[in-house]
């Protein structure tokens, strides 16, 4: 297990809503934030990558971070544009080009579920008409079908909000820091038969930013590295069950969440097993549950089992999501991928608070799932 | 009357179906047409015609209206959706005619239908496709 590239400085602009400050100056506070962290100004930095999917383009950020003529990337990519993002770091210092970088993500939303237009996706115009074009009615079917294939009793569904809900009290920089109990989440309205409301995320603000350098120079700018071992993106494959699906093969393939941990496992040389702190993609309580097994942390129908004896809390032994994750924080496209990196970060500093994974973990997993049928993962150790 | 795009249908001596691509090299199906084989990645596709008939794979019901593009009536009543499995073909996604989840199961049966949809702004009644529990059939 090689140990190339470094995270030294890390930056959040708090998750959630911020009537009046442009998703721009949100990536501009976590910006800076992430270069104190570092003890560096942007002057010093030799590359950027960064992306949001609502509220700009990304290397426009120079303006107000300084006009220093560096190569400032921007990376679109969905969910896993902080992911890509972090992808393209991790490449610039690996062939030896740049020594010191940032990545940011960021993004800023309107209220309610996203109304995404089936002709950027290559679907015609009748899909959205007809009311199909929505990701909230895929999570919906996935779990549907998953519970069938597993047994796993629906009620599990309300067990991971909850958690959610109670992890995201214990972060300063969530969204939601109230918990609710189960029996709120199964009461509030039915958005996708059969999750509701307080299951699913919902559409946000925030931005995250990730000083990255050749590990030989980490101890230059920290005495606390944390070391980026992996980063991978997958795209689907035919067979797989995706989001904006018109039609699906009746021959069943991996989805590409399968494929990208198979992947940034192998980078890392890492196991599964190893892993002591995880951050999934939970757009809805049902992803939690099927991502703790398409990643390989466990297997397929085991999750309930887990779930009951408090495995996936943050004193558990396979803590999931413990800032309270995307039903927590919200899904700010562009920022929720670096979102689980810094708060893998802040778990292996030992600097997470309240919402810290006892015992002094030493991997961190991360994963993001979204449209269209894409997934990026990362593993860090100190 | 006409539908949400005509280019979907086809009518067959059973009724009306989904028109989809089938590749003649490797036999894989989509809906709706496209030009390249998602399976073996040739481009050799040509159009069939969808069964009309096959078993519900996974569903849902759409609990709130949604934003637009949608652009169905003005008072918003739930709406099934489900993916359902064509025998040999592929499984394709549809509104269902059910919308109640308890009368709804995996495996189910279900028979394709035309059903209206809205009224366009020149007052045209717009048809879609749905799958409906094949009990109904011949209702």
């Amino acid at each position: 297990m090689s140990a190339d590239v470094a995270i030294v400085g890390i930056g959040i602009h708090p998750f959630g809503r911020t009537p009046g400050v442009s998703g721009r100056r949100q990536a501009v506070v976590a910006a800076r934030a992430a270069l104190a962290d570092a003890g560096v100004g942007f002057a010093d930095l030799q590359f950027a990558f960064g992306g949001s999917h609502s509220a700009g383009d990304a290397d426009t950020l120079v303006s107000e971070l300084g006009l220093t003529s560096l190569p400032f990337i921007n990376v679109a990519n969905g969910c896993a544009t902080g992911g890509s993002a972090l992808i393209s770091a991790y490449a610039a210092i690996m062939s030896g080009l740049h020594d010191l970088g940032i990545v940011i993500g960021f993004d800023k939303h309107e209220r309610g579920a996203f109304n995404t237009d089936p002709a950027e996706h290559g679907i015609g115009a009748w899909y959205g008409e007809t009311g199909l074009m929505l990701t909230t009615q895929f999570f919906g079917m996935k779990i549907q079908r998953y519970l069938h294939r597993t047994g796993m009793d629906a009620g599990v569904l309300t067990k991971i909000a909850a958690k959610a809900f109670r992890n995201g009290a214990l972060n300063p920089k969530a969204w939601r820091r109230t918990p609710l109990s189960e029996a709120e989440i199964a009461a509030s309205p039915m958005i996708s038969h059969p999750l509701t409301q307080y299951m699913y995320c919902s559409p946000a603000e925030g931005a995250v930013a990730l000083v990255l350098c050749r590990a030989d120079r980490a101890h230059h700018y920290t005495d606390r590295p944390v070391f980026l071992r992996g980063a991978t993106l997958r795209s689907r494959r035919y067979g797989s069950f995706e989001v904006f699906s018109p039609w699906l093969a009746i021959e069943r393939a991996d989805s590409p969440t399968v494929d990208a941990a198979r992947a940034v496992f192998e980078q890392a040389g890492i196991g599964p097993d190893e892993v002591d702190v995880a951050q999934l993609q939970d757009t809805e309580s049902g992803a939690e549950l099927m991502h703790m097994a398409e990643t390989g942390l466990c297997a397929h129908g085991e999750q309930d089992g887990l779930i009951a004896e408090g495995a996936t809390e943050i004193g558990g032994r396979l803590p999931v999501n413990t800032d309270g994750g995307c039903i927590a924080n919200g899904e700010p496209i562009g920022a929720s991928g670096l979102r689980q990196v810094y708060e893998n970060v802040l778990q292996l500093r030992g600097d997470a608070g309240a919402h810290q994974v006892p015992g002094g973990p030493r991997v961190g997993f991360t994963h993001v799932y979204g449209a269209p049928g894409i997934s990026a993962c990362t593993l860090l150790t100190r | 009357m006409r539908t949400v795009d005509d280019s979907l249908f086809t009518d067959t001596p059973d009724g009306v179906a989904l028109v989809g691509s089938r590749c003649a090299d490797c036999g894989a199906h989509t809906f709706p047409r496209q030009g390249g084989c998602p399976r073996c990645t040739g481009d050799s596709m040509q159009d069939v015609p969808l069964a009309r008939t096959g078993t519900l794979w996974s569903f849902t019901v759409q609990g709130f209206r949604p934003k637009p593009p949608y652009a169905g009536p003005p008072e918003f009543e739930p709406y099934g959706v489900g993916y359902v499995e064509l025998p040999e073909q592929v499984i394709v996604e549809a509104r269902l005619t059910e919308s109640d989840p308890d009368r709804l199961w995996i495996g189910m049966p279900m028979v394709l239908e035309l059903v209206p949809f809205r009224t366009d702004d020149a007052g045209t009644p717009v048809l879609t496709f749905a799958f409906a529990p094949a009990r109904e059939e011949g209702r």
